[in-house]
């Protein structure tokens, strides 16, 4: 039988590729249908939103954080928030905090709701799409609702709330969890033990316990490798030691525990959501009482000299943040997230860092391809949740 | 742990290294060390099994322009075994702002320390990969520098990138430094 030559074929999948979340361009390196190397490309949504943050004033960084990731944007506001807080030491109201959880955990579920769906889509299953946008929906209703904004809703502020919860709020919530629930479970059925759902994502895109934290890939897609490491449960923050969930981790490290991991965080996310609604009142205290950085409420300011030389002073120059270097780390629906920020003492941030999950994610990529089939490469990237908006910030 | 027990574990272990503590007020523990002793500061702390340092979050820079040394490298580094955080800084000075690459012992690092370049022209000795990561790889000077202008007032011609000359490039440094308050 006479030679077969046989030579590798490098093939560009993205920048343009409807599948890869956004603008992520790698460069594969095949033979046959086997993937011998892989080279993420990045940087084509870099806006220099960091570089934009010490320009700006506290308050006014809140916007630009929340457009990095943006199918999270309340954990990175919360984030930044938590962190400035840090740095000049207050305390917000018990109320706030809850909000804030509440918050946390309706953004994990809108999140994690927009990667089933088009991970369930980019793997065939185009139903799911569909039913999980419909739910989502009801999420961005909620948002609309806090704020005025779907997508970006700026509600969170340093000190607290921007405003009161609107009327109905308990009932809008109310609703969607009970909804919820039962919507999971259609999902599950379409999937969980769908045989060509399984075959596609049993045993693709493996990583090691080991391997994972190595890469720094904390949240689920560690989780789904049997590591429990969750910023909730490790270093609790706004008094998430006081709710009753549990951490989901599956020892498989493939695409489909990915899969499992996530829905069970949702169900998790869901009994948070019951337990925060209950403590929070209907109306109450919404930000420090701190002059310096809560502006006044506006009757006052149309009414009271004081109240709108103080509006003037917190729109204008903002307040000062004391000289130091702060890092809380919250779990946002990606994993670990947080930002380092450094003040110099002005009404300006010094150095504004984020920590981007998907920018980890993104770099473990050619571990989780390479000796893979080219089809599994779709399945592996949908499976790690990426948001270019946050690795390329 | 706080910083200075932790110092006196690592000062065992490498004899010839400098520690510093430093305030913290974020309950992380926070110290410095000195750059040429931080490759074996960090497989310590990764190894020896009380510490365990095994999950590196990040990696980032601060510029301190004008004043020196000019450059603070962080290591948010988190041990999940033993339920700790560490913030690690190593002072650079401008001249020259170059470290040893700690990215054969977490490979988590490799992107980091390339965006830390990319960004701050840091230079990692022995990175395996040491290209830009963000910005196109011709590109010019390190945007998140303090001395790198915001933003460059000039009409883009459509045909051709835009062609900024040094001595606009330095009235924009002036401009940004001027109207910081």
């Amino acid at each position: 039988m006479p030679d077969i030559r046989t030579e590798t074929m490098t093939v560009n999948m993205g920048p343009q590729h409807p599948s890869t979340h956004g603008v992520l361009r790698l460069v594969l390196e095949l033979d046959g249908e086997t993937v011998r190397s892989c080279a993420p490309t990045i940087g084509y949504l870099h806006t220099g939103i960091e570089k934009t943050a010490e320009q700006k004033k506290w308050q006014q960084v809140i916007p630009l954080v929340e457009r990095m990731d943006y199918l999270s944007a309340q954990s990175n506001s919360m984030a930044f928030c938590l962190s400035v807080e840090k740095l000049l030491g207050l305390q917000v109201p018990e109320r706030v905090t809850t909000i804030r959880v509440l918050i946390a955990e309706l953004q994990r579920i809108n999140s994690h709701l927009v990667w089933l769906g088009t991970h369930g889509m980019e793997v065939g299953a185009v139903s799911v799409m569909l039913y999980c946008f419909r739910e989502r929906e009801l999420l961005l209703n909620i948002n609309e609702m806090l704020a005025g904004f779907r997508l970006f809703p700026s509600y969170m502020r340093v000190g607290g709330l921007r405003e009161d919860l609107p009327r109905g709020f308990h009932a809008a919530v109310t609703a969607f969890l009970d909804r919820f629930g039962p919507k999971l479970d259609e999902y599950e059925d379409l999937l969980t033990q769908n045989n060509i759902y399984q075959k596609r994502t049993q045993g693709v895109g493996v990583i090691s316990k080991d391997d994972a934290l190595a890469y720094g890939l904390v949240g689920p897609i560690a989780r789904a490798a049997g590591v429990d490491y969750d910023v909730r449960k490790y270093f609790p923050y706004l008094g998430y030691e006081s709710y009753d969930f549990a951490v989901p981790t599956r020892p498989d490290g493939d695409v489909y525990a990915r899969y499992q991991v996530r829905v069970a965080e949702m169900r998790e996310s869901m009994k948070i959501c019951r337990q925060a609604l209950k403590r929070i009142a209907p109306t109450g205290a919404y930000a420090v009482d701190d002059p310096r950085i809560t502006p006044p409420p506006k009757d006052r300011v149309y009414t009271e000299m004081e109240a709108l030389i103080q509006h003037f002073l917190v729109y204008s120059q903002g307040f000062t943040v004391p000289r130091g270097e702060v890092y809380v780390p919250v779990e946002g629906p990606r994993g670990e997230q947080g930002y380092y920020v450094v003040s110099d003492g002005t009404n300006r941030p010094w150095r504004v860092k984020s920590r981007a999950p998907s920018l980890l994610a993104c770099q473990a990529l050619e571990r989780l391809i390479v000796g893979g089939l080219i089809a599994d490469v779709i399945a592996v990237i949908g499976s790690i949740d990426v948001v270019m908006g946050d690795v390329d910030r | 742990m706080d910083a200075s027990a932790l110092i006196a574990v690592l000062q065992d272990a490498a004899p010839g290294a400098q520690f510093e503590a430093a305030p913290s007020i974020d309950l992380q523990t926070t110290m410095y060390v000195s750059a040429d002793a931080l490759a074996g500061v960090a497989r310590t702390l990764r190894d020896r099994g009380d510490l365990a340092y095994t999950f590196l979050a990040d990696i980032t820079a601060v510029d301190f322009w004008p004043t020196e040394p000019r450059f603070e490298l962080v290591y948010i580094l988190v041990s999940p075994a033993n339920r700790l955080r560490l913030r690690l800084k190593v002072r650079l000075n401008a001249e020259p702002a170059r470290v040893a690459t700690v990215s054969g012992i977490w490979p988590a690092a490799n992107w980091l320390e390339r965006e830390v370049w990319d960004m701050f022209g840091i230079v990692f000795d022995g990175h395996p990969d040491p290209r830009r990561l963000l910005m196109p790889e011709d590109w010019d000077g390190y945007p998140l520098r303090k001395d790198y202008p915001v933003q460059i007032r000039k009409t883009p011609v459509s045909s051709e990138a835009l062609q900024v000359t040094a001595e606009e490039f330095r009235q924009s440094v002036e401009r940004d430094r001027l109207t910081r308050t």
